[in-house]
């Protein structure tokens, strides 16, 4: 089945999920990254490659962070950045979301940045917009139910290959709830395609999918078990809906097993790194202690989350 | 303009040419700053050859280049560096082969969104003519015509050296 | 009107024929086969050469969202009875709203509507709907359509009263709390496509329970759509026990799997969820072996319903213009002959309602279906008689298209 992510000569010209992507493009994203970390150390940190080209900031889903960061990336490529606030405006009167698409192709619009709560509305636009012929209008998954986050995948690629160069050699350990998580799916992909040898996925087993050894990953329910000799810990978020449902009894026995604190990081490496995708929940996922002591590198990833969603935006709409 | 010579000239060669015509220049003390990568390669030469104490400045033009509706992200991307601050200096803009003058007009324009400079002057190797904007080489050492698609290359062997090849598309 | 087919081949797997001849139809009913009748004039002559001349075929699951329309479809497709859920809009709880439904049928007059009425009031699963007054409006049996009754004990009071006067229930086994977050099978697609997933217990507790209750109570049970391996286990098990139970399978079940989601298409959301391979496999052998009827589920969903993320897309395909071709296609792949494919469509489902149909022996009603077998066509909207353009299938090529269907003797579909 054609990836629909990829134009006829094989380039990016929407990024809607890692799976599936040759590892030449994740290459090409994080080198490209790479030049952006230097405009944005720059005093003047905006280049003109996106210059009279608009981003649509459609949020489905509320997120003031991730939606700051697209902004940024675009307004420092020098695109028009227009924000829609869904929840405000016609898609809550009934309007579908492909009618919302069609009405702001006709303005023009150039790329989306979609988050949405429903798993694959990034590939409808997608493929709706193939269907009626718009080839230079281009989608970016700012995240999409629990199926992918894509530039998160990314920038947590660039951290680790910022701060442990070679992915050929390293032990990686994703911890929490990664039933519902669309960063750790993202994160999955992406480091196996870049040929992490070793994927761990750390939790009770009410909050790890079934069949994730079919995705290269093992399994532990034991954390320190989990986490022994691991070169990279990415811990997730525990949302409170989690809690109150059947899944877990209580924040306190999920931080008591599951949550990261001095003593289960020393199980890792002595210079492994601790990743977020963030915000953080201090005392449930993370102790204070590990969040802001030295492997912690969850604000640089803010900083490299910002150069990725450059490389990704130039790329696409480039193709 | 004169004929493509067989064999192609030794670049390792001009490039002390290069550094000949820009010695009796230096006295604005110039920083150098070479494109990406043949220029590079040829600033990282002059700045041994002039013994010029400061390190050099190393710019990718594809952020700024006016084809990216056309052609898109060109996939090699590397980060420049300017290790020095712009404003107020004289600098020496450095590329192997200056064409239509759209590669240079993208690197200055890249070098004033660090700061103003004094003044820049452009040195290359080769000028194969054909502009399409008013740009002119400050230092040059050959002239030469090519056909639409030809391209002459600046290549770094194993042992370093810089050499020309000629490529048709 | 005396009506003689001639030059086809006649395959009424009932009664165990497959052969040329020449079909003859007076006064609505079947007259005769291979000879002329006594005393026979043919008014009407239909040439089936190159074609195949069956039992109408009788679709166990059809909803009409525009009767018309849908009733027109039916007859494209060689559909001659339908058997309607009662979860339209409203619920056909009240007699009155069977009465409507037969009445609007008949004045139609291309197939017949077989309604289901709904067993609980509104479909709630909480009080009972009037059983008798239903059945004697023309409801053949009751059923909860994919809603699952939350309430076991109301469950099992509902059967309890449905076998008191002999009725029927139709029920599809789903229970509710493992099936009311899901939209797909709960296997590998899900986790990687990040779909909440419905699992197989799903299905296989609800047969747990509803069997039990079988044997508690008598009450005859039909189960609609089942989708796993284990499902057709539990149910093989039962009937060997000697029990009241029968079930059907959605054609698209036997033909697509959870893979078939693909880049989240939302053609292949289904009630119940398209499942993996080896689920496919167990349903096909069932089919294979007899032990269930195929029905096409018919659910006709507008672009606005469909085409939406596919955990907000509504599930079903469109089904009455596809039950013969896709019928067709799993045979051709099942290894299963021509007759006992058209029997899963004609003879099965009529045993299912306890009907005569589904077969041409002489008096039968003449419910006939002429097609033919070899003739390819594409599914575009446009192929398409129904309101309902929904299909995983569209721009496929199928193979199989029906030239004439009559109903009662009268040619109601000329293609």
């Amino acid at each position: 089945m054609h990836n629909p992510q990829l134009n006829k000569e094989g380039e990016l010209t929407h990024l809607l999920s890692i799976e599936g992507l040759p590892q030449r493009i994740l290459t090409q994203i994080l080198d490209t990254a790479e030049s952006f970390m230097e405009v944005s150390a720059r005093d003047v940190k905006k280049v003109p490659l996106l210059r009279g080209k608009s981003v649509f900031n459609l949020f489905f889903e509320n997120s003031t962070r991730t939606r700051t960061t697209f902004e940024i990336a675009a307004k420092r490529l020098s695109a028009d950045v227009i924000n829609l606030d869904i929840n405000k405006s016609s898609a809550s009167k009934g309007e579908t979301l492909l009618d919302t698409i069609d009405n702001l192709c006709a303005m023009h619009a150039n790329l989306f940045v979609v988050r949405h709560a429903s798993s694959g509305a990034p590939f409808l636009i997608a493929e709706h917009l193939q269907r009626i012929g718009l080839d230079d209008v281009h989608v970016v998954n700012a995240g999409d139910g629990r199926h992918a986050h894509p530039t998160q995948g990314l920038l947590d690629m660039y951290t680790i290959r910022h701060y442990k160069k070679d992915f050929t050699q390293l032990r990686v350990a994703i911890v929490g709830d990664i039933l519902h998580s669309r960063v750790a799916r993202s994160d999955i992909h992406a480091l196996t395609i870049l040929g992490v040898p070793e994927v761990r996925a750390i939790g009770p087993e009410t909050l790890l999918p079934k069949h994730l050894d079919k995705l290269g990953v093992h399994v532990f329910h034991d954390m320190e078990e989990g986490l022994k000799d691991c070169d990279v810990v990415i811990m997730l978020r525990l949302q409170n809906e989690r809690m109150n449902g059947a899944l877990l009894p209580s924040a306190g026995e999920y931080f008591r097993h599951y949550g990261l604190t001095p003593q289960k990081l020393a199980a890792a490496s002595d210079d492994a790194i601790v990743m977020h995708p963030g915000p953080m929940n201090r005392g449930v996922e993370i102790h204070s202690a590990v969040a802001d002591g030295p492997q912690a590198v969850i604000l640089p990833q803010v900083t490299f989350g910002i150069a990725v969603r450059m490389a990704v935006m130039s790329i696409v709409a480039g193709n | 303009m004169s004929p493509l010579p067989n064999p192609l000239p030794d670049a390792e060669a001009q490039c002390r040419q290069l550094a000949d015509l820009i010695r009796p220049c230096l006295h604005h003390r110039p920083a150098l700053v070479g494109i990406f990568s043949g220029g590079a390669w040829i600033a990282e030469r002059l700045k041994e050859l002039l013994d010029l104490p400061e390190e050099i400045g190393m710019i990718d033009v594809s952020f700024y280049r006016d084809d990216f509706a056309e052609k898109g992200l060109r996939p090699q991307v590397k980060p420049t560096a300017i290790p020095f601050d712009v404003e107020g200096r004289h600098l020496i803009l450095v590329d192997d082969v200056l064409y239509t003058g759209r590669t240079t007009r993208a690197a200055i324009n890249e070098l004033f969104d660090y700061g103003r400079p004094a003044s820049i002057e452009l040195a290359v190797l080769a000028d194969r003519g054909e502009r399409e904007l008013p740009v002119a080489p400050t230092y040059c050492v050959w002239d030469l015509a090519l056909g639409d698609s030809d391209k002459l290359v600046l290549a770094r062997q194993d042992d370093g050296q810089l050499a020309w090849r000629l490529e048709n598309a | 009107m005396n009506i003689v087919i001639e030059n086809g081949r006649v395959i009424d797997p009932k009664n165990a024929v497959d052969r040329n001849a020449s079909l003859y139809i007076a006064n609505g009913k079947v007259a005769g086969l291979g000879e002329t009748p006594a005393g026979f004039v043919a008014e009407q002559m239909i040439d089936a050469t190159g074609c195949v001349v069956c039992p109408g075929l009788i679709d166990l699951g059809a909803r009409l969202n525009s009767i018309e329309a849908e009733l027109a479809a039916a007859v494209a497709g060689g559909v001659t009875s339908l058997v309607v859920p009662p979860d339209a809009d409203p619920p056909l709880d009240e007699p009155e709203l069977a009465d409507r439904l037969v009445h609007r049928a008949k004045e139609i007059a291309r197939a017949r509507v077989l309604p289901l009425g709904a067993l609980t009031l509104g479909l709630k699963g909480e009080r009972l709907a009037e059983l008798a007054g239903l059945k004697k409006a023309g409801c053949v049996a009751f059923s909860q359509a994919s809603v699952p009754m939350v309430d076991s004990e109301a469950l099992l009071r509902a059967m309890e009263y449905a076998a008191t006067f002999g009725f029927a229930v139709w029920l599809q086994p789903q229970d509710y709390w493992l099936s009311r977050n899901g939209i797909a099978h709960e296997g590998e697609v899900a986790s990687r496509l990040g779909l909440a997933g419905i699992p197989v217990a799903a299905e296989s507790i609800a047969i747990a329970t509803i069997v039990q209750f079988v044997r508690d109570t008598g009450c005859r049970v039909h189960l609609t759509r089942l989708s796993s391996a284990d499902g057709v286990a539990l149910v093989k098990a039962a009937r060997a026990d000697g029990l009241p139970v029968t079930f059907d399978i959605g054609v698209h079940h036997l033909l697509l799997t959870d893979k078939d989601i693909g880049y989240f298409n939302p053609h292949a959301r289904f009630v119940p969820p398209l499942r993996t391979d080896r689920d496919r496999q167990a349903l096909s052998a069932a089919a294979v072996a007899g032990l269930a009827a195929i029905c096409s589920d018919h659910t006709p969903v507008g672009a606005d319903e469909k085409l939406l993320p596919f955990g907000e897309a509504k599930a079903g395909a469109t089904g009455l213009e596809v039950l013969l071709p896709l019928t067709l296609r799993w045979a051709e792949a099942a290894g299963v002959t021509l007759s006992a494919a058209l029997a899963r469509i004609t003879a099965a489902p009529a045993e299912v309602l306890g009907l005569q149909r589904g077969q041409l022996a002489p008096g039968a009603t003449a419910d006939v279906c002429v097609f033919d077998p070899a003739a390819v066509w594409q599914l575009t909207p446009d192929s398409l008689t129904s309101r309902g353009k929904n299909s995983p299938w569209t721009g496929y090529l199928l193979n199989g298209k029906v030239r004439k269907t009559l109903v009662g003797g009268r040619v109601v579909y000329s293609g």
